[in-house]
């Protein structure tokens, strides 16, 4: 474990090796024309337009990120997780999807994705988002932020509390997701809650920990009653 | 290590079918029921043969059983692929089936109950029965392979040709064989019982020979009826794309020297897909298939009406196709909307207005909480900001449309801004409902 860490510390200076999956041609056109462009910290170094050439495309290359379309036929991103991370647990994936219906991004994230962002999110902050999670942070979009908040939100109905560590967010996690979907960044969440960015940094990757593997009834069986208090 | 990957993924939030059972159409020995079964309680399909068999010295238990199974269960489709077959399962197979007529028949000699006079013939009527029932199996996998049907004699032949038709007419022979040995070798009858059992016999001989095309016929139908609420289906798709995105598109390509133009048509256009694949009346969650757009657009505003989520998105999209802005609204909980919280909107809303006319940015966010005693919604934008002292005396939006609109329903406003900082502006409405649900 040692020895990985002390490689990913070093390659860090190099640019991050990413790796596309998306069953759109054009759409990985484009992010690798956007990403070449703006910033020489993140090179793709392979693409993939199905499951199994992903599965195939990333045991070979070993990229450090992986941007993970979340529709595709034959499973979609949720089945190249699957069937990835138990032999490559240090590849990170962020997804990068047109839709943002709260299952899909529920159900990608406790697949083990590191983060979820909108394939409308302008090609900087794709680029700070991809070096973010290949530091080890989680990305949450605004609209992440908020599903989460309502996931983990008590109200009347909702499932009992079974693992108050899991299913419970902290009252100071709780601050930084709603500051993460009023669309704050994590410098001016820390500046407005008094604390450093790297604890920042704590608290999000603590919540997608509970994110990921709470099992309250919300997290689990999302669509149908998720509104209405 | 990761502890995430030890996780149980929740994959599928809908519950998949239930299995069913089907029967095989390849590696079997008589209609595939007892493979099917084997396949569907997960064991050898060695032991259910011999379970079969066993079961047939029982009154020929298991003879029925595997009748009424032949009957009522499906083949299984034909796009599951064959199966091999060994020469020595094949055998084993064959000599079960054997050994299983055998003992029915041997045990009910045995037991007195059938009589030889009625063994002999229900033998030759369950041979002539297999025969054309495994005849309907073929015609039925025929009709799939090539995706025809012709007329009456199609159905029971299945373009089958003369050998079909041969195997057809011989099961019925065997049938009807077996009925009138066992007319006329049953004892002592009198003229009229010898006509009742006759009338009787021809009916049973009738059912028996039509039970396959009878299943059949209400399986097609059933399977009309999934076929045409899927054509359905797609005209609907059809007709919705066409109205919404083929339109934008023509508009786009019309407009496509005004890029503020092209961006508010697609950022619209997204909005309204987005809504009607994912939204809580949306197409995507499939439990009820509205009929017609009108209906659906009915829906929409009831919806726009009723609760606070449904009612922020309509305010931001109207913002967005004014202004050519982006919106990102996050909604976390609703309730029903009520004067209050009517207030609270366009209060917001008009906030919005603000930021797309002043703050000189491209996307602005929109952040509403429902929580137990309030609702608060908070409009940010990363703009030009100011301050907020200097603002002139013409300016009655701040004012009026939010801070009198808020203090009048009982609401409260917060603004955090300075020249070169963004705005942000905080508005906090409580929830009449809770308090009087406590008074």
């Amino acid at each position: 474990m040692t020895a990985t860490e002390g490689a990913a510390a070093t390659a860090r200076q190099q640019p991050v090796r990413v790796f596309l999956v998306d069953d759109h041609a054009l759409f990985r056109a484009g992010v690798r024309a956007e990403l070449d462009t703006v910033t020489d910290q993140v090179e793709v170094v392979g693409e993939a337009g199905s499951v199994g050439e992903a599965v195939a495309g990333i045991g070979h290359l070993r990229p450090d990120v992986v941007l993970l379309d979340v529709h595709m036929p034959d499973g979609g991103g949720a089945e190249v997780l699957r069937r990835v991370r138990p032999e490559h647990p240090d590849v990170v994936f962020l997804a990068l999807s047109v839709s943002d219906a709260a299952e899909d991004v529920i159900a990608v994230i406790r697949a083990g994705a590191r983060g979820y962002v909108t394939k409308t999110i302008s090609s900087q902050e794709l680029a700070r988002a991809v070096c973010r999670v290949a530091e080890g942070d989680a990305v949450f979009s605004p609209r992440l932020a908020g599903f989460v908040l309502d996931a983990f939100a008590d109200r009347p109905g909702a499932a009992p509390i079974n693992d108050p560590d899991l299913d419970l967010l902290t009252p100071r996690e709780r601050d930084v997701l709603r500051l993460l979907a009023r669309g704050y960044a994590y410098k001016e969440i820390a500046s407005e809650l008094f604390i450093s960015v790297k604890t920042v940094e704590t608290h999000v990757s603590s919540v997608l920990r509970k994110t990921q593997l709470s099992n309250r009834y919300e997290l689990s069986r999302w669509a149908s009653d998720r509104r209405l208090v | 290590m990761d502890p995430v990957s030890q996780a149980e993924p929740n994959r599928a939030p809908v519950l998949p079918e239930p299995p069913r059972m089907r029967r095989r159409r390849s590696s079997k020995a008589v209609a595939g029921v007892a493979g099917g079964l084997a396949d569907h309680l997960g064991v050898e399909v060695f032991w259910v043969r011999v379970a079969f068999a066993l079961l047939a010295a029982f009154a020929g238990l298991g003879v029925v059983a595997y009748g009424l199974l032949w009957m009522f269960v499906p083949q299984e489709s034909a796009r599951v692929p064959v199966r091999e077959q060994t020469a020595k399962e094949r055998q084993q197979a064959v000599g079960l089936v054997a050994l299983g007529l055998g003992l029915a028949v041997v045990a009910g000699l045995l037991q007195g109950s059938v009589g030889g006079w009625l063994a002999g013939p229900l033998g030759v009527v369950l041979v002539g029965a297999a025969v054309v029932w495994r005849e309907a199996d073929e015609a039925q996998r025929r009709r799939w392979r090539d995706g025809a049907r012709t007329g009456w004699l199609g159905v029971v032949l299945g373009e089958g040709g003369r050998n079909a038709l041969v195997r057809v007419l011989a099961g019925a022979v065997l049938v009807t064989t077996g009925l009138v040995i066992f007319l006329v070798n049953t004892p002592s009858l009198n003229q009229l019982q010898f006509v009742l059992l006759a009338v009787f016999a021809t009916l049973v001989g009738v059912a028996v020979l039509t039970v396959p095309w009878w299943v059949r016929l209400s399986r097609d139908l059933s399977e009309e009826r999934r076929a045409r609420i899927r054509t359905e289906e797609r005209a609907e798709i059809a007709a919705h794309l066409h109205d919404s995105v083929l339109q934008t598109l023509a508009l786009i390509q019309k407009q496509a020297e005004s890029a503020r133009e092209v961006r508010r048509l697609a950022r619209g256009q997204e909005r309204e897909l987005r809504n009607w694949l994912y939204g809580p009346s949306g197409y995507g969650k499939g439990n009820q298939v509205s009929a017609d757009a009108p209906a659906d657009l009915a829906g929409a505003t009831d919806q726009a009406r009723t609760t606070l989520a449904a009612a922020v998105a309509t305010a931001c999209g109207e913002v967005e196709d004014i202004f050519a802005i982006r919106v990102q609204q996050v909604v976390v909980g609703d309730c029903p909307l009520d004067d209050q919280l009517v207030a609270l909107v366009q209060a917001a809303r008009e906030a919005v207005v603000n930021a797309a006319k002043h703050a000189g940015v491209a996307e602005v966010s929109v952040y509403a909480e429902v929580e137990p005693e309030r609702v608060e919604v908070f409009v940010r934008d990363r703009g030009k900001g100011f301050d907020p002292n200097a603002v002139s005396a013409d300016r009655h939006g701040l004012a009026d449309s939010i801070q009198g609109r808020m203090e009048r329903h009982g609401g409260d406003v917060r603004l955090r801004t300075a020249p070169g900082e963004g705005t942000e502006v905080q508005l906090g409405m409580p929830r009449r409902s809770t308090k009087e649900a406590r008074a």
